[in-house]
C-alpha cells in the first residue's frame, strides 16, 4: 500500500507530467484559459491515461514480448491510444451525451497528447505491473489535472493583472508556467524512488 | 530472417485490423440516432464551411436550423437553391418569398494613379494593420488601403489586386456573403443586387475640395445626380455629401447618373448597352427629344425624328414615352469580363 502511495504522490507532485516532465504542454498552454474547460480536459486525459495504460500494458505484456518485437512499441501504443480514444468517443456519445458534450473537442485531441504516449513508455521503462501502472496513469492524470487548473486560476487572475503591454497574452503565459515548474521543484526531496 | 520481417507485419496489422473491427463493431451498437433531416440538410448547403451564416461550419448551421434556431436562410453561398431546398426539408414556407442574389463590389476608384499617398507605409501588408498607423497611408480618409485584406477574406477566390492596388470582383465566383464586407476596415465593400450592375465607387463624405486635392475620381457632393431631372423616382438621395442608392427602386436613373457625374464615380458593369432606334411611325411630336436626358434625340417638329448612337445611353425612358410606340431598343449588353 505505501509504495501505491509513493507512486502516487511522486506522479502527482514530484515528476509531474506537465511541470516536471514537460509532457502535453501543448493541452496545458492550450486548455488553460479558463477553469471549467481545464478540468474538463484534465478529466477527459486522467479518464483516457487509466485506459491507455490498462491495454498498453496487456499488449505489451503478452503480445510484445513474447514474440520479442519490443522496437514496435511506439508504433503500437500509438495504435492503441488512437483507437481507445475513438472507441472512448463513440461509446460515451451513446451512453452519456452530458458528458460527451462536457468533454467536447477535447476528447479527440488527446489522441496526439504526448502525456498518453509517454506514460505508456514510462511505465514499460519503470517495469511497472498492471496494477502499478493503473495507480501510476492515475497519478499522473490527477498531476496533470492539478498543473491545469493551476495554471488557468492564474490565469484567469491575470486578465485583471496590469501587465506591461509587451508581456499581454502567451508571454506572460509562458512565464508564469516556468515559475510555476521552479516552484513544483520544491517538492523534488518528498519522494525517494 | 522471414520470420522477423513477417512477424512484425502480423502483428502490427493483426492488432490493427483487431481494433478496427472492433471500432466498426462499437459504431453500430453505439449508432447515435440523429435528426435524419441534419443529414438531409447538410446535401443541400453549399457544404464549404465558409462560416458565412455565424456557424462554425456548416455542420452547426444544419443543427442549428433542425432546432429552428435560426432562419433557414443563412446559407448565402447555397442561396436560392438551399434555402428552397431546406424549405421543402423542414416543411416550412420560405421566409424571404423573393431571394435576391447579391455581389460585393469595392466602392472606390482611387488606386495607385488616382489617389495620393500621405506618406510611404512599410509595416505589416494587411489593411486593419495599416488603419492604426497614422489612419492609413492614403491620403483620403476613405479610400482602399489597397492591402488586400478582403482578398484574404474572400473563401472563394473570388477577389484579387488588381494593377493599380485595387481589389477586383470576380462576378461569377462571388456568392454574396459579405465576409470581406466585415473584413474591410474602412466599409468599402458593399454588397449590391446582382441585377443593379451600377454603383456608386467612392464613400467619402468630405467636401467637394478635400475630395478633389486627395483623389481624381472621388465623389466631389455636387449633387448633380440627385436632381430631379436625372433621379425623378427618388432611386438616388444625398447622404450628406455623398448620394446613397436604394436598390429596391431601381430606375433607369442609375443609368442617366452614370452619364451626367462630371467625376465619373458612378460605375456601370455593362460597357455595352443596347441603344433606340426610332422607326417610320415617328410622327415627330417630339416628346422623346424633350425626355431624352443626354439630348440623344434630334429633328425638327412634324418630321420624323432621330437617335445619336453615340449619345444615347439606352436608358429607355423615350421608350416608354412615345405615344406611338415608334422607338424600340435594339442590341445586347455587353458585360466587363467579355471586354
Amino acid at each position: 500500500m505505501g509504495e501505491f502511495l509513493i507512486i502516487l504522490v511522486s506522479a502527482i507532485l514530484v515528476n509531474n507530467f506537465v511541470l516536471a516532465r514537460f509532457l502535453g504542454i501543448c493541452p496545458f498552454l492550450g486548455v488553460s484559459k479558463k477553469t471549467d474547460t481545464a478540468l474538463g480536459m484534465g478529466m477527459a486525459v486522467t479518464f483516457v491515461m487509466t485506459l491507455a495504460s490498462i491495454f498498453t500494458n496487456l499488449i505489451y505484456n503478452q503480445v510484445l514480448i513474447p514474440f520479442h518485437l519490443e522496437y514496435l512499441q511506439i508504433v503500437t501504443f500509438i495504435l492503441i491510444i488512437a483507437s481507445l480514444v475513438q472507441l472512448v468517443e463513440t461509446v460515451l456519445r451513446k451512453t452519456s451525451p452530458a458528458l460527451y458534450h462536457a468533454l467536447g473537442i477535447y476528447l479527440p485531441l488527446i489522441t496526439t497528447n504526448c502525456a498518453i504516449l509517454g506514460l505508456a513508455l514510462l511505465n514499460i521503462i519503470k517495469n511497472y505491473d498492471l496494477v502499478r501502472s493503473i495507480v501510476f496513469a492515475l497519478g499522473a492524470g490527477i498531476g496533470f489535472t492539478l498543473a491545469l487548473l493551476i495554471m488557468s486560476g492564474m490565469r484567469e487572475r491575470l486578465e485583471f493583472a496590469d501587465v506591461p503591454k509587451v508581456l499581454r497574452g502567451v508571454p506572460i503565459a509562458l512565464i508564469v508556467a516556468g515559475l510555476l515548474s521552479m516552484a513544483f521543484m520544491g517538492f523534488s526531496g518528498l519522494v525517494k524512488m | 530472417m522471414q520470420s522477423s520481417t513477417l512477424l512484425p507485419l502480423i502483428i502490427l496489422g493483426g492488432l490493427g485490423l483487431l481494433f478496427s473491427v472492433g471500432l466498426a463493431y462499437a459504431s453500430k451498437k453505439f449508432a447515435v440516432q440523429e435528426n435524419p433531416r441534419l443529414s438531409q440538410i447538410l446535401d443541400v448547403l453549399a457544404g464549404v464551411n465558409c462560416g458565412a451564416c455565424g456557424y462554425p461550419g456548416c455542420r452547426a448551421f444544419a443543427e442549428a436550423v433542425v432546432k429552428g434556431e435560426t432562419a433557414i436562410d443563412g446559407c448565402t453561398p447555397g442561396g436560392a437553391e438551399s434555402t428552397s431546398q431546406i424549405a421543402r426539408i423542414m416543411r416550412t414556407e420560405t421566409e424571404s418569398a423573393e431571394y435576391i442574389s447579391m455581389v460585393a463590389v469595392v466602392r472606390c476608384r482611387g488606386g495607385r494613379k488616382e489617389a495620393g499617398e500621405l506618406f510611404r507605409y512599410q509595416g505589416l501588408q494587411d489593411c486593419d494593420a495599416a488603419q492604426l498607423v497614422a489612419g492609413g497611408s492614403k491620403a483620403c480618409p476613405y479610400g482602399c488601403l489597397g492591402l488586400g485584406t478582403c482578398v484574404q477574406a474572400c473563401f472563394f477566390e473570388a477577389l484579387s489586386m488588381g494593377d493599380n492596388g485595387l481589389p477586383v470582383v470576380d462576378d461569377k465566383r462571388c456568392t454574396g456573403c459579405g465576409l470581406c464586407v466585415s473584413a474591410c476596415p474602412r466599409k468599402i465593400i458593399q454588397l449590391i443586387p446582382r441585377s443593379a450592375q451600377i454603383y456608386l465607387a467612392c464613400v467619402s463624405q468630405d467636401k467637394g475640395k478635400a475630395v478633389k486635392t486627395v483623389c481624381s475620381v472621388g465623389c466631389i457632393g455636387c449633387g448633380l445626380c440627385f436632381k430631379p431631372k436625372v433621379s425623378p423616382s427618388g432611386t438616388i438621395t444625398m447622404d450628406g455629401n455623398l448620394p446613397t442608392i436604394d436598390y429596391a427602386k431601381n430606375g433607369t436613373d442609375l443609368l442617366v447618373a452614370v452619364h451626367k457625374c462630371p467625376t465619373h464615380t458612378f460605375v456601370d458593369k455593362i460597357v455595352h448597352r443596347p441603344k433606340v432606334s426610332i422607326d417610320s411611325k415617328c410622327d415627330g411630336c417630339g416628346i422623346c427629344k424633350e425626355v431624352c436626358p443626354v439630348n440623344a434625340i434630334e429633328g425638327e417638329k412634324g418630321q420624323r425624328h432621330k437617335a445619336i448612337i453615340d449619345k444615347c445611353i439606352g436608358c429607355g425612358i423615350c421608350v416608354t414615352k412615345c405615344p406611338l410606340g415608334a422607338i424600340s431598343i435594339v442590341g445586347a449588353l455587353g458585360y466587363m469580363e467579355e471586354r
